[in-house]
C-alpha cells in the first residue's frame, strides 16, 4: 500500500495492515519532524512533492524490495503540506518471516526512498527564515 | 518546440511558478533544455548545475530525448543527505 497524504498520518493502522499470521516480524518505521538540527531550532516543515513521479517511484521501490526480501505486506506513506514538530512525515511498515529480512527491507525502503523518490521539505526555523533542504544546492549563490 | 517543465521546491519558489515554457530545436533533448534555461529564466541559472530533469516520469540524463507533449520537469536535489555522515 503506498499513498502521499495531506492528511495526518495513523500508523498504528499501517503496522495494522501488514501484519499476518505468515509473518515473523513486523518492522514499522516513522520519521518524525525534529526540533534540534545541531543547534538551529526548527519551528515547521512544509514538504512538497512531485506526485505522479513519487508514486511512481515508491512503486518500484515496493517492487525492488519484494525481489530482495520475502515481503508479506508493505506498506509506505509520506505526507505532503505544513507539519509542526513531532508529526509523522513518513511510515514504512514491513512484514516478513523473520525480524532481519523485515528490518533490512523498511531500512532500505527509507533509505532510497529518501534518496530517490522526488519530495521536498522545507524547514521553516525558529527565528523566522526558510529554507529548502537540497543537499549539495548551494542557496546562497545567486538572487532570490 | 515549446516545452513545458514543472517546477518544485526551491526552483518553483525562484521562478515564483510551477510551470514554465522554453523553446527547444528539434529533435530537443534534456541538455539543450538544460543549456537554454538559465538563459530563459535568469532565476534559475545557478540552481541548473545541480537540478535532475525527468522526462515522463522517469529520471533522465542530459542524452535523454524530450518528445513532443512529453512530461518534464526539473527536480532539485532531494532530502535524503540528512544523515550525519554526509552533514
Amino acid at each position: 500500500m503506498i499513498a502521499i497524504t495531506e492528511a495526518p498520518i495513523d500508523h498504528s493502522a499501517l503496522t495494522a495492515y501488514v501484519r499476518s499470521n505468515l509473518a515473523g516480524a513486523v518492522c514499522t518505521f516513522l520519521g518524525t519532524v525534529r526540533e534540534m538540527t545541531g543547534d538551529r531550532r526548527t519551528s515547521s516543515l512544509d514538504y512538497e512533492a512531485y506526485p505522479d513521479m513519487a508514486l511512481k517511484k515508491m512503486a518500484e521501490l515496493e517492487a525492488e524490495a519484494r525481489h530482495r526480501w520475502p515481503v508479506i505486506a508493505l506498506a509506505m506513506v509520506h505526507r505532503v503540506g505544513h507539519l509542526d514538530l513531532g508529526e509523522i512525515s513518513v511510515v514504512v511498515a514491513v512484514s516478513c518471516p523473520h525480524r532481519h529480512q523485515a528490518m533490512d527491507a523498511a531500512r532500505w525502503l527509507i533509505d532510497t526512498l529518501k534518496d530517490v523518490v522526488p519530495i521536498w521539505k522545507k524547514e521553516v526555523w525558529a527565528d523566522g527564515t526558510e529554507e529548502w533542504v537540497h543537499p549539495g544546492l548551494d542557496q546562497k549563490t545567486g538572487p532570490g | 518546440m515549446r516545452v513545458t517543465v514543472r517546477l518544485f521546491a526551491l526552483a518553483r519558489q525562484r521562478a515564483g511558478r510551477s510551470e514554465i515554457v522554453v523553446d527547444l530545436d528539434v529533435p530537443a533533448t534534456v541538455g539543450a533544455l538544460r543549456s537554454v534555461l538559465g538563459a530563459a529564466y535568469p532565476e534559475l541559472a545557478p540552481l541548473i548545475p545541480s537540478l535532475m530533469f525527468a522526462v515522463e516520469n522517469e529520471y533522465a540524463t542530459d542524452d535523454t530525448s524530450i518528445a513532443p507533449d512529453a512530461e518534464v520537469a526539473a527536480i532539485p536535489p532531494v532530502s535524503g543527505g540528512t544523515s550525519f555522515a554526509k552533514g
